[in-house]
């Protein structure tokens, strides 16, 4: 379980949110909502514990997440608004560093195969070998999300240690084509109902299903 | 921990190997200052003699620091910083694995040019043996401190000046015990206690600068 208290955040001299009490139970999705520059993408970076709030803390099942940082980033999958690709390596030696930074526990053997099965969930297999430089924008960002798969598959084969429950992603949706965008929905949906929590923002209506949908709008 | 300290030194040896220009830089600016000075100078065996580990040190020094700026600018532009402060690994081992990456594309090939450009100097096979030890055991602690300039400048304009005036005090006392040693031995006393101060130097850098690059780190991506 998620829950904050009293967040507050400060850039520059300008206050961009203050008393922020959220509350995220298991298999529930938050939306954050705002105009551009309302402080979202500040918001997300405090409660994955990259930015220290002005005031405030984060809790992860109680525990403040400064505190407990690594068992907290052991759970945790944030994907910023950056997509955090080399552009000289191929899609498949992106997304395994990705995988042997993000998870300790898996097997050499099985993350070349794993890897593979992530880049076909987001349709990238063609160019898994190729330089990411090549890429379009669109296909970067597939690339991106396509740690999400690899979250779904580390969680079949290992300890449950593996399996991130929190997901912040930062306008995931931006740049994907209408397809891709249904990929995603339902591979987060799915996530939600295996007990996983997603905090995401968007300026485009989707349809993920949970039975636990908040929305926190921040002016 | 081992997984992400290898899999960290693997990506940047493949990126810096995909982009070979940034490793020739470095070296080729070593390799230019030390080539150099001899020609500039003088072509007395006496006087280039007495140079040559000043010159070489001083060159190895200034390489180093050449590329610095460039150990996370580019993992801070595209948002990999971001992921690896949020690995669950330990951020100062992940650390540990770019310096020594840029260790062994900066500092490793300039330990094994040193003996070949130091024959231009015309300095003795023994004088020789204690540059190429006295580097060896030197440009860790050079990668090292710089890490720390490096993640203390990131996203600053300009941070190529900053690195300078921030990293030149703590690398004078590595540059003194580096070419105090070849001195030395020169004058025919023992560089044992300089090489002994160097390596002293850098396994004091070993267990600070990662540490301390990694609170930076913490900070920048803020």
């Amino acid at each position: 379980m998620l829950s904050t208290q009293n967040l507050s955040c400060v850039r520059g001299d300008r206050m961009l949110f203050n008393a922020v009490d959220l509350r995220l139970q298991s298999g529930g999705l938050l939306y954050i909502l705002g105009e551009n520059g309302a402080g979202k993408s500040s918001l997300l970076k405090i409660l994955a514990g990259l930015l220290q709030p002005e005031s405030g803390s984060v809790f992860w099942n109680n525990q403040n997440i400064q505190q407990d940082a690594e068992v907290y980033r052991s759970q945790l999958l944030y994907i910023g608004h950056l997509n955090a690709i080399k552009e000289d390596l191929s899609a498949h030696e992106n997304l395994l560093f990705s995988l042997s930074i993000d998870s300790a526990i898996v097997e050499p053997a099985l993350r070349s195969a794993q890897v593979l099965q992530a880049l076909q969930a987001v349709g990238l297999q063609r160019q898994a070998y190729l330089p990411t430089r090549h890429l379009s924008q669109g296909q970067k960002r597939r690339l991106a999300l396509a740690r999400l798969w690899l979250d779904a598959i580390s969680m079949h084969v290992a300890t449950v240690h593996n399996t991130s429950k929190l997901w912040i992603l930062d306008e995931p949706f931006s740049s994907l084509d209408a397809e891709m965008a249904d990929v995603l929905a339902s591979r987060i949906s799915k996530h939600l109902a295996g007990g996983g929590m997603a905090i995401l923002t968007t300026h485009q209506p989707v349809d993920i299903i949970s039975h636990d949908i908040q929305n926190y709008r921040l002016h | 921990m081992s997984t992400g300290f290898t899999s960290i030194i693997y990506r940047d040896l493949l990126q810096l190997l995909r982009r070979r220009s940034d490793i020739a830089t470095t070296v080729f600016f070593f390799v230019m200052v030390a080539s150099l000075f001899p020609l500039a100078v003088s072509p007395d065996p006496v006087t280039l003699r007495q140079l040559g580990s000043g010159v070489l040190w001083v060159a190895a020094l200034l390489a180093c620091m050449l590329s610095l700026s460039q150990l996370f600018a580019s993992d801070y532009a595209d948002g990999s910083l971001e992921q690896i402060v949020l690995s669950p690994h330990s951020l100062s081992v992940l650390v540990l694995g770019k310096i020594v990456a840029h260790w062994l594309v900066s500092g490793l090939p300039m330990v094994l040019l040193s003996p070949l450009l130091a024959l231009q100097y015309g300095m003795h096979s023994h004088s020789l043996l204690i540059l190429v030890l006295s580097l060896l055991l030197g440009t860790p602690a050079l990668s090292l401190i710089g890490a720390i300039g490096a993640a203390l400048t990131l996203g600053v304009r300009g941070s190529g000046l900053l690195i300078a005036v921030l990293v030149l005090p703590l690398y004078i006392p590595v540059l003194i015990f580096g070419t105090g040693a070849v001195t030395a031995s020169q004058t025919g006393m023992s560089a044992e206690a300089n090489l002994s101060l160097l390596a002293a130097s850098s396994l004091l850098a070993l267990i600070l600068a990662p540490l301390a690059t990694a609170t930076a780190l913490r900070v920048a991506v803020e």
